[in-house]
């Protein structure tokens, strides 16, 4: 696969999230402000990629029956070293991430990517794979978190950008956009309009309901 | 693919994989230590700094808190010591030792901590001339989950609360995490800490604080939601202004005899 597709595919074509429908939790909790998002988006972005890479380097010498634990031990292992890295730098940030950069360890995103595609292809194509995955990811979490911050509160990156009515401004902020359903329905809202874009994600109904039968008398 | 299979093979990937991941995992512990110490003891001071209402944004924490002078203070005899060094010295952890803390009986458990610890730290903040403008006290105490650890700032009159803020605590966000709240915690500076008669008498009451009570001036509305948190927070104020906490340190103060 070439270079771009492995980028970008991830993003409308494949997107993990709207497509795949995988790492809704963080997903939800975390883009009440687009900082915090932004460094999510980061830290699992890094941790796909890197995973990706570490287990196609070795896909070669692990063994089929162990291989879920390995792919477990590789991804903790980064995932504790992305959320040192952020606590030593982005004290603030990390505070608010709280226990969120630890479940990336639990995000369906990558421990999926190493599964279905590091255990198979290449060091390169599985690390631009975990990159696209990331950034697909990245894509729909700066998409909600920029809705949810610019109407929940009136702000992007923490600036005021519409004046606050409690402080002499015109604007009332939707409070509902900082609890994490509103990003629930706004998740659905843009799986609405990728797939009324990109038909062809739209999934057959696994069964058809039949049409009621006729009444008929019983004897 | 089958020699992947042998008992030795997988115990060699396995072990191979564990110690690889193992030396990244504690070399990134080990050399970011200091990074996340230092943020951790900035953190505490901005905190230290909010909480009495002394943080401006613009400028540097640290230039800031160097206003503020840090001392240790023996709670049972309620004097300034030198027993243990107040740039080093862990209140928290010190609660834990047995050799620095005692348990605290049933009646005295106000504010559920279980065990006290002999020293306390005060912070400090004098004016130009020397004289005392604000105290710093830290404060701990069980909520309704969980234990919640502030600081309670007083005005240079030990009479005055100057603030209060938590800084860790683990109440049900929107319920008894509105401790937090900015709006509730601006109702606390100017509250009164003793009434007329020089009686132990800030708090937090349920509810509202009826209209025409005559404590009105030492007591805080309550959060709404949030009974046992709001309790929790009362009991632990009158437990660290009171006779088993601070009390003893800031009648001190007020003779100058600390």
């Amino acid at each position: 696969m070439k270079t771009k597709e492995l980028l970008l595919k991830p993003i409308f074509d494949n997107n993990p999230i709207a497509l795949q429908i995988l790492g809704i939790c963080s997903a939800l909790a975390v883009t009440s402000s687009l900082k915090v998002s932004l460094v999510m988006c980061i830290a699992l972005t890094l941790v796909t990629a890197f995973s990706n890479l570490s287990v196609s380097l070795i896909r070669n010498y692990i063994p089929g029956s162990i291989r879920i634990i390995v792919q477990m031990t590789i991804i903790a292992s980064l995932v504790i070293v992305v959320d040192q890295v952020i606590k030593a730098f982005a004290y603030n940030i990390s505070k608010q991430l709280s226990v969120f950069v630890g479940l990336i360890i639990t995000n369906c995103i990558v421990m999926g990517r190493a599964e279905a595609f590091a255990m198979k292809n290449p060091p390169l194509p599985s690390f631009l794979d975990g990159i696209g995955h990331g950034l697909g990811y990245s894509f729909v979490l700066i998409a909600l978190a920029t809705v949810r911050e610019l109407f929940g509160s009136g702000k992007l990156f923490g600036v005021e950008i519409l004046p606050l009515a409690s402080t002499g401004g015109w604007y009332v902020p939707n409070g509902l956009l900082l609890l994490p359903p509103s990003a629930f329905f706004l998740i659905g809202l843009l799986i609405w309009a990728i797939r009324s874009w990109k038909r062809e994600q739209v999934e057959k109904p696994e069964f058809v309901i039949a049409p009621n039968s006729p009444v008929r008398e019983a004897v | 693919m089958s020699s992947n299979e042998s008992v030795g093979r997988i115990l060699r990937v396995a072990v191979l994989v564990s110690l690889a991941c193992a030396v990244v995992v504690s070399s990134a512990v080990v050399l970011l230590r200091d990074a996340q110490q230092a943020n951790k003891a900035l953190d505490m001071k901005r905190n230290i700094l909010a909480a009495a209402g002394m943080l401006e944004p613009g400028r540097s924490v640290e230039e800031q808190f160097a206003r503020i002078e840090v001392r240790a203070v023996d709670l049972d005899e309620g004097r300034f010591t030198d027993a243990v060094d107040p740039a080093t010295y862990d209140q928290r952890a010190a609660a834990r030792d047995p050799a620095l803390s005692r348990p605290l009986s049933e009646e005295e458990d106000l504010a559920k901590i279980k065990r006290r610890e002999r020293y306390g730290l005060v912070y400090l903040v004098r004016g130009e001339g020397g004289e005392l403008e604000k105290v710093i006290l830290p404060i701990r105490g069980y909520g309704l989950w969980s234990t919640l650890h502030g600081f309670l700032a007083l005005e240079g009159d030990l009479e005055t609360v100057a603030g209060l803020g938590f800084y860790e605590h683990g109440e049900t966000p929107g319920l008894g995490g509105e401790v937090d709240n900015p709006l509730w915690k601006a109702k606390w500076p100017g509250k009164k800490v003793y009434d007329e008669r020089g009686e132990l008498c800030l708090g937090v009451v349920k509810g509202e604080v009826p209209a025409g009570d005559p404590r009105a001036d030492c007591l805080v509305d309550g959060l709404s939601g949030a009974t046992l948190t709001t309790r929790g927070v009362d009991h632990l104020i009158k437990f660290w202004l009171g006779e088993n906490g601070y009390g003893r340190f800031l009648a001190n103060l007020k003779r100058g005899e600390a």
